[in-house]
């Protein structure tokens, strides 16, 4: 199962921060981010592929989008 | 508009907007806005302070139409592109204090990040003080960032919330409309204009705005932001938004040879002091105050045209702030720092700390 972070609510740069612990933690597999703006969904991009890491998808839903990041 | 969206937001459409914003700052001072500071967003809310009457330096009061702009502009782009989500809710008193420390900061410089960088690529020697603190107080942000520190979730809200600023802004604009500046007149109905100093410099009112939204519209596509762009290096040794920043730099130094208003040096630079220690001090406390509130003036303004309403109070925190500034003698002028500046600036501080050491929480 993937590892969710849940940065909904959160403004820049805690979404960032927050993926970037996570893939500081985890080093490879797949998360989950979970964000409700824009600028967080290509911050979190960004900043996910700096790491080497790639954005397999993103999900448009009611609450925001879902970013599946994958190494 | 799938692909369109996404051009801003790319490293050379950063780069476009912060060479566009270059040199409309250029070329608006060339039409008549102050020497260096063709955008200021603090001088220029400081303005918008004194023609409201919340301060009364005649000098500087002028209902400053690129701010207006630059809200409307970003609001035009959120809801072209989708974007404008009403939200609030996130510790908005803290923001309101750090607005109004961020804009006594700025103002014991003499101006915002924009300006610093304007001031440098104009030749004005003194920014690199400024600009210096500005870096260091970012950096002092991030230490808490790392901590912990957060305003903590927004929670969405009523459309309405998100509008109440930009119809704010219109009501400003339309104020100016109404009670238009007569010439060598220091009051028109409610608004106060300045007949000499800063305040009296400006472009034509239709130019100033809609440069004002052209730059609020860009910087909402592309996230411009100039705390971000030293932030991020930081943090996340990420130069995307420096590149804007860099960009900014460059095109106003180029267009600002081309103009003659290259003069370099560090005395008699216009509106700026050579009280280097409090170039640099001003700008470290408004630098961690805009790390801790998440963005530099222009993006709180960007942030509150696509609807966040916690920008929105960082912004008339800045706007109250400049009422304190000048009323109180914190602000400088060209001959050195406010006979309370420098307590303000320490003072300050201590509250941005206070502010960063207990507001923070485990995230992730």
């Amino acid at each position: 199962m993937s590892i969710i972070v849940d940065a909904k609510g959160l403004s820049c740069p805690q979404p960032v921060l927050m993926t970037l612990n996570k893939i500081k933690e985890i080093k490879k597999g797949e998360i989950i981010v979970k964000v409700d703006t824009d600028t967080s969904k290509e911050n979190v991009s960004r900043a996910a592929q700096s790491q080497g890491w790639e954005v397999a998808d993103i999900q448009e839903n009611k609450e925001g989008y879902q970013l599946t990041i994958r190494k | 508009m799938g692909k369109l969206k996404n051009i801003f937001a790319t490293r050379w459409g950063i780069i476009g907007v912060g060479g566009f914003i270059g040199v409309c700052a250029a070329l608006l001072q060339k039409l008549g806005n102050p020497g260096n500071m063709g955008v200021c967003v603090a001088c220029f809310e400081r303005d918008i302070a004194g023609a409201i009457g919340l301060h009364q330096a005649g000098v500087v009061q002028y209902m400053r139409p690129e701010i207006i702009g630059f809200v409307l502009g970003s609001l035009l782009a959120a809801y072209i592109f989708k974007e404008f989500r009403a939200r609030a809710g996130s510790a908005p008193i803290a923001r309101f204090v750090l607005g109004v420390f961020a804009m006594i900061g700025a103002l014991v410089f003499l101006g915002c990040p924009w300006r610093a960088m304007l001031r440098l690529a104009a030749g004005d020697g003194n920014a690199i003080f400024g600009l210096l603190g500005l870096i260091g107080g970012i950096w002092i942000g991030t230490l808490f960032l790392k901590g912990g520190y957060n305003l903590g979730s927004v929670q969405k809200t009523y459309t309405s919330v998100g509008w109440l600023f930009p119809l704010t802004m219109l009501g400003f604009l339309i104020l100016m409309l109404i009670f238009p500046q007569i010439k060598g007149e220091a009051k028109n109905g409610i608004l106060f204009y300045s007949v000499k100093g800063p305040g009296a410099m400006h472009a034509f009112l239709p130019i100033s705005l809609a440069a004002g939204l052209a730059i609020g519209f860009l910087a909402q596509r592309s996230r411009f932001c100039t705390m971000g762009a030293f932030r991020d290096l930081i943090l996340f040794r990420q130069a995307h938004l420096l590149s804007g920043v860099i960009a900014l730099v460059v095109s106003a130094f180029i267009a600002n040879l081309l103009l003659q208003q290259f003069h370099p040096g560090f005395v008699k630079q216009p509106v700026a002091h050579t009280m280097q220690i409090w170039n640099f001090g001003g700008m470290v406390l408004a630098g961690l105050a805009f790390a801790l509130a998440g963005g530099c003036p222009g993006r709180q303004l960007f942030l509150a045209g696509e609807g966040d309403g916690d920008a929105a109070v960082f912004v008339m925190g800045m706007i109250v702030g400049a009422g304190f500034a000048h009323n109180f003698g914190l602000a400088s002028s060209p001959n050195g720092v406010g006979p309370h500046g420098i307590a303000a600036v320490i003072i300050g501080l201590l509250v941005c700390l206070f502010i960063g050491f207990t507001m923070r929480k485990r995230v992730g």
